[in-house]
């Protein structure tokens, strides 16, 4: 009833290919954004921030990254972990060995070093695909892993093998209280959410689902799948990239690689999946999902126990966590390929014809 | 010399257990097309079940043999594979046919992560053992040749000649026997296949079946050697360079893939890990069948991958 485009006249290109065409997205995405920026951080306390909203961000930012290379270019990645563990470490690098390091040069820095990686991994895309691609990505995963863990020079040879960073501000402004963090990473993830939905959806956006859906045919009809595969590793590499220094710098504090290894790598896929590939709004649904979901379950399933009287034991509910990760995997390929966004569209197609079905 | 040739000799026979974990990659994907990423959680809960069953049946039953116990244990194990590879194609790959290969992927992900949830959630998740009387104690062979011999570990040569005989049947399985006739025929082409009567649907319980022997039996063998845990389930990520170095289609190219891998693997870490920190075992296999995927995308035996529009 209120969700209709009818009255909207479009008088100009602008105006009819803008992000948001319909006037009730538009008002719904601002009213969203000044709940995030406003009534968030007055609302929710120091746990809600720490566990939910401040992973939420920066996992959805690693997502979106991971999405552009498997949703819209369908490269499959199994080594954003490591992707993510270049970017913490060269920020670092950057942040504590220049005097001086502005902090959001050296999340930069990470992006940019995690797109050389990313780039330097992505040329095995031009000669295999698919199935041959996730395992030559698999080899970025153990080779990082490898580097971090044993090379000192990346660790500024700390002894325990973990590095930290503190004192975080950007232009005088101090990020070290939850709610500072939280609008920092906020403010990143909208940035680089609406410089990823500009690409997606421009040239270059065609260029790799062009690719995606047949390269041969692609490459038949004047893409370059070398420009346009590489393109994509670098995209993606620099926002995950980006993604892991601010999981590093932001939400770790302090971090070994242990926090991206090959286990992060599949969760980042799962993000995708289940949220939707090809999507750019599906990646904050993925993201929303895995990190709500096994806290859910941590509190659900003893709750639920005890209602039958049976006593389950964390054990069990890790176990049961992993069983729905894999179940729920399974039954999105099976019956939604396109994941929680296009449950979303369906429902928003649904709406502005309310109440007639057609 | 010696410890050249001793090195050596452990890295063929760590790969020729490479090689049983590879096949079970190469066999799912030679009859169906999938790539089957749970092969790492099947061989975990198929030694899960073997080494529970290990004990359970001689405590309800009574038996007091070793032996038969674990051949009871492993006729059960291996009924609970077949039941598992049922319910794969009952509710997952059926409804998933015509699929391309990263969606099939994708799906074996999850039915990994299931797998090894519901493993450990049935028969626990502390540390198990698997006794099946392997000999622990290392043998010498040539003393004559070589100063003190050259050292073998017995145990390591009792499981690379299982794993040989093994790989031995299924060959013979797969080219003398009906149903490997049609197994192979459902991996030239589906359709065609289909056309001429062979049911797809029981070929590929079957081909999950024998995935879930071949992971029982990797299972047992890895168990034995390094305890029934989790980090069974990295054995699988080992072989996956296997697999790409031997191509995806090869029988004998997991096994020469096995090898190779293997053998790369020890003397990269005996003589190359030293210089650069050690620990390099890992990628290392993976660099290498990187390098070698950039001359030879479908790998030493695999079938040349040709795309039309």
């Amino acid at each position: 009833m209120f969700y209709r485009e009818n009255g909207q006249f479009k008088t100009s290109y602008r105006a009819d290919s803008q992000i948001f065409p319909i006037a009730q997205d538009r008002w719904g995405v601002l009213a969203l954004l000044a709940f995030a920026v406003i009534a968030v951080p007055l609302l929710a306390d120091e746990y809600l921030l720490r566990a939910i909203f401040i992973p939420f961000l920066i996992l959805s930012l690693a997502a979106l990254g991971v999405n552009i290379l498997v949703g819209f270019c369908g490269q499959i990645s199994l080594g954003s972990g490591a992707f993510m563990a270049v970017g913490a470490y060269a920020a670092y690098n950057t942040y504590v060995r220049i005097e001086g390091m502005p902090l959001i040069v050296a999340l930069l820095s990470g992006g940019f070093f995690a797109t050389l990686v990313g780039l330097f991994f992505g040329i095995p895309s031009l000669r295999v695909k698919g199935l041959y691609l996730a395992v030559a990505t698999l080899a970025a995963q153990f080779f990082c892993d490898w580097v971090f863990l044993r090379i000192g020079w990346f660790s500024n040879n700390s002894s325990s093998g973990s590095v930290a960073v503190s004192d975080l501000s950007v232009l005088g402004w101090s990020i070290e209280s939850p709610i500072s963090k939280y609008l920092f990473c906020l403010g990143v993830l909208v940035v680089f959410g609406v410089l990823a939905k500009n690409l997606v959806r421009g040239a270059i956006g065609r260029e790799w689902m062009a690719i995606r859906d047949m390269d041969v045919a692609a490459a038949v009809i004047g893409i370059r799948p070398m420009y346009a595969k590489l393109s994509a590793f670098a995209v993606s590499s620099f926002i995950v990239g980006v993604a892991g220094a601010l999981w590093g710098f932001i939400h770790l504090g302090s971090w070994e690689p242990a926090a991206f290894s090959v286990d992060r790598s599949f969760q980042l896929l799962f993000m995708v999946i289940i949220g939707g590939m090809g999507s750019i709004m599906g990646s904050f649904f993925g993201a929303a999902f895995i990190v709500v979901l096994p806290i859910f379950l941590n509190q659900a399933l003893p709750a639920l126990g005890s209602l039958f009287g049976l006593d389950i034991s964390t054990a069990l509910v890790a176990h049961t966590e992993v069983m729905i990760f894999g179940a729920l995997i399974v039954w999105f390929l099976i019956v939604e390929p396109h994941g929680l966004a296009k449950l979303w569209s369906i429902g928003k197609q649904k709406l502005r014809l309310w109440p007639f079905p057609h | 010399m010696a410890f050249f040739l001793e090195t050596l000799l452990g890295g063929l026979m760590a790969g020729m257990l490479y090689s049983l974990v590879a096949l079970g990659f190469v066999l799912i994907y030679k009859a169906s097309g999938v790539f089957n990423f749970s092969q790492g959680a099947m061989v975990l809960f198929a030694a899960l079940a073997m080494a529970r069953f290990a004990e359970w049946i001689p405590a309800i039953t009574g038996i007091e043999s070793l032996f038969l116990a674990n051949v009871l244990a492993f006729l059960a194990a291996g009924v609970v594979m077949f039941v598992v590879a049922w319910l794969i194609e009952r509710l997952v790959l059926r409804h998933l046919v015509n699929q391309e290969g990263t969606t099939l992927l994708m799906a074996t992900l999850g039915i990994g992560y299931f797998l090894d949830g519901l493993g450990q959630t049935i028969f626990g998740s502390a540390i198990y053992s698997i006794d099946i009387g392997m000999p622990k104690e290392p043998i010498f062979v040539l003393p004559g040749v070589f100063e003190g011999g050259l050292l073998i570990n017995k145990e390591d040569l009792y499981a690379a000649l299982i794993a040989a005989v093994l790989v031995g049947l299924l060959s013979i399985f797969f080219q003398k026997t009906i149903t490997g006739r049609a197994l192979r025929a459902v991996a030239d082409d589906h359709q065609a296949a289909q056309s001429i009567g062979i049911p797809l649907n029981r070929i590929w319980v079957i081909v999950w079946c024998v995935a879930g022997v071949v992971a029982l039996v990797a299972g047992m063998i890895w168990g034995s050697k390094l305890g029934v845990q989790f980090s069974l389930t990295t054995v699988a990520l080992r072989a996956l360079p296997v697999v790409i170095l031997g191509g995806l289609t090869s029988v004998p190219g997991a096994i020469i893939g096995g090898l190779i891998i293997g053998v790369g693997e020890k003397l990269s870490e005996v003589f190359l890990g030293p210089y650069v920190g050690g620990g390099i075992e890992i990628w290392f296999a993976y660099v290498l069948a990187l390098a070698f995927l950039m001359f030879r995308p479908q790998g030493l035996f695999g079938e040349k991958i040709i795309d039309r529009v």
